[in-house]
């Protein structure tokens, strides 16, 4: 099994309004991201499934090629600063992404498109 | 336009401003001596934030057409749009703005402060003021000061909502009268436009409440007839200053250069260098989408843009284009009052109660409602966890796995000050003594780091309004001009 603090030079969480927040995943090589672009790895169901929440409530998955990054929005229950918040700024929300354990499928076309075999289950 | 040759001067005709600051010069509107590059420094990620001198000495060297620096966020919270307080301190901000106004004045390059204050209300609009005053006087400088206020009256608000041209922005409930009467402040977001018209005034240095950070990095060179696109996304990155370099930083300088179809990032210090890939991943930073970025009057659209080392630590960015809206939009920020907060903090060690600790944080809430006055009297009475699910809530998946030692803040918001301390202070005496199922600690089940133990933490506001409202550009945005002579 892989996690994403494998593959990933950034996962963060921050708000990008007082009533949402965006997680950011960046890869470091190319190759992952375009393996988990192609595959849709990170997906809307996947979010709802790691954040306890309906898939209805995610907001955005998007995929930004320029920054090899993995964009994700949601809406915050309780809007920034306001009674029961717990993170007003929405910078550590991001540890669900790291718990993530996953199977890294070989890339498109065959083969591990890394230098390095992943291990096998 | 993209094919002119560097370096030569362009003249295109009629721009509907009068510039006469800086090294361009309209005449009479008839057109404008377009050039080829305009430079912007940014000092810093929010006024009060600090630079090194040395790296802003640097950015003088590179003979900027402007000097522009966000001072605000929403990301402290609305606390402080509220209450009128400013996020930065008041020595840090003076001394960022000695520097600054020094700079402008003896240079003669235009300054340009948006979201004074933090929040940009009046009163954070006013605090800014007083120190750029106070220094003006101080520093013998003489210069026109343009001043931008971003307050919307509530019935102008009110009037947009009843025509039916107000919006709510995505997760935000729609807007509501009532919620418009119980804000404390409302301001808008201000565009390009009202900080153009200071600088056409001939304002040297202009202070501007509440303002889409880009806007005041983008007003004058789209004055001067750059690209919108351009001059806008630049204006995004510089609003971060340095943070966009690598390694990233609030608290250094950044220069921006600008040109007829690019512009490039250049770092002022030693230690840092733009990267494509620093400049792409802040493109990612507090957005919601990275391609298409709203701001009053249209969107930024990053579809096409692309990011490539110019060498020497620069990055190059192409493509950026700004897509104008059908409709004018500004985006309204409101706060109201909820109440006042008084907090207790303490620690949890016994592992029997550590074990049992959502049952009695549930049979102590009901034990304090019960003595209580009125039957959601504990409506306000939260427990922040820590160690449990203190950060994520419900959220937390490895919430059923607590740490050896628990966190617990109680944190009691009221109506009034005193019904707070009452709150807290029942639920602080109630817990320390909890006789839970299973306890054979007998003496006592909190350990507070502090005498006294309850803690009153000011008012409390939350986010009442953040919303869109079509409007004329200027209309919500008077600017003065005030003469501050040495």
């Amino acid at each position: 099994m892989t996690t994403l603090s494998e593959l990933a030079q950034v996962v963060r969480s921050k708000n990008t309004s007082p009533f949402t927040y965006s997680l950011d995943i960046m890869f470091r090589e190319k190759a992952d991201y375009l393996r988990f672009k192609s595959l849709q790895l990170v997906n809307a169901s996947l979010v709802a499934r790691l954040y306890g929440v309906p898939e209805s409530r995610v907001l955005d998955v998007i995929y930004f090629d320029p920054a090899l990054a993995i964009k994700i929005c949601l809406p915050r229950e309780i809007s920034s600063g306001a009674p029961g918040d717990r993170d007003v700024y929405g910078a550590q929300q991001h540890a669900p992404l790291l718990l993530w354990e996953f199977e890294l499928p070989d890339a498109p076309g065959g083969g591990q498109s890394r230098n390095s075999p992943l291990p096998t289950p | 336009m993209q094919n002119l040759p560097e370096k030569q001067p362009v003249t295109i005709s009629v721009l509907p401003f009068e510039v006469n600051s800086g090294q361009c010069r309209i005449t009479a509107g008839r057109g404008i001596i377009l050039m080829a590059a305009f430079t912007v420094l940014s000092p810093t990620a929010i006024l009060g934030y600090g630079f090194p001198e040395d790296s802003f000495q640097r950015g003088l060297e590179c003979a900027p057409d402007l000097i522009a620096v966000d001072a605000g966020s929403t990301d402290p919270g609305p606390y402080y749009l509220g209450s009128g307080k400013s996020f930065t301190d008041r020595h840090a901000v003076r001394r960022d703005l000695a520097l600054l106004l020094q700079a402008a004045v003896s240079g003669d390059i235009p300054l340009v402060i948006g979201s004074a204050g933090g929040a940009g209300a009046r009163p954070h609009l006013e605090w800014t003021l007083a120190i750029v005053r106070e220094l003006a006087r101080e520093l013998q400088l003489s210069f026109r000061l343009g001043i931008i206020s971003a307050d919307v009256p509530r019935e102008r608000a009110l009037a947009g909502l009843r025509q039916g041209r107000v919006s709510a922005l995505t997760g935000v409930p729609p807007l509501d009268e009532a919620s418009l009467a119980d804000s404390t402040a409302l301001v808008a977001q201000m565009g390009v436009e009202p900080i153009q018209q200071a600088l056409s005034l001939g304002c040297q240095v202009v202070v501007a409440g509440r303002a889409y950070d880009p806007a005041v990095f983008a007003a004058l060179p789209m004055m001067r007839g750059f690209d919108p696109g351009l001059a806008l996304h630049l204006g995004k990155i510089l609003e971060c200053a340095a943070i966009a370099a690598s390694p990233g930083s609030g608290a250094d300088c950044a220069l921006g250069i600008l040109e007829q179809d690019r512009f490039i990032l250049r770092p002022l210090s030693a230690e840092r260098c733009f990267t494509p890939t620093s400049v792409a991943a802040h493109t990612l930073y507090e957005k919601s989408n990275p391609y298409l970025l709203p701001g009053p009057g249209g969107d930024l659209d990053l579809r096409g843009v692309s990011f490539e080392s110019a060498g020497e630590g620069q990055v190059a960015v192409r493509g950026s284009r700004f897509i104008p809206a059908d409709r004018y939009c500004v985006k309204l920020e409101g706060a109201r009052r909820v109440g006042c907060r008084s907090i207790s903090i303490a620690g949890v060690r016994d592992p029997v109660m550590i074990g049992s600790m959502d049952t009695i944080l549930q049979q102590v809430r009901e034990r304090v409602r019960a003595m209580l006055p009125a039957a959601d009297s504990d409506r306000g009475l939260s427990f922040h966890v820590y160690g449990r699910d203190g950060v994520m809530g419900a959220g937390e998946p490895r919430r059923g796995h607590p740490a050896h030692e628990l966190g617990i803040v109680i944190d009691a918001v009221c109506p009034t000050p005193e019904a707070a301390d009452t709150l807290c202070s029942l639920t602080r005496s109630t817990l320390l003594h909890f006789g839970y199922q299973g306890r054979i600690a007998t003496a006592g089940n909190l350990a507070f780091p502090f005498s006294p133990s309850d803690l009153r933490a000011g008012e409390v506001y939350e986010f009442s309004v953040y919303h869109l409202l079509e409007a004329d550009p200027l209309e919500l945005f008077p600017v003065t001009v005030e003469e501050l002579q040495a």
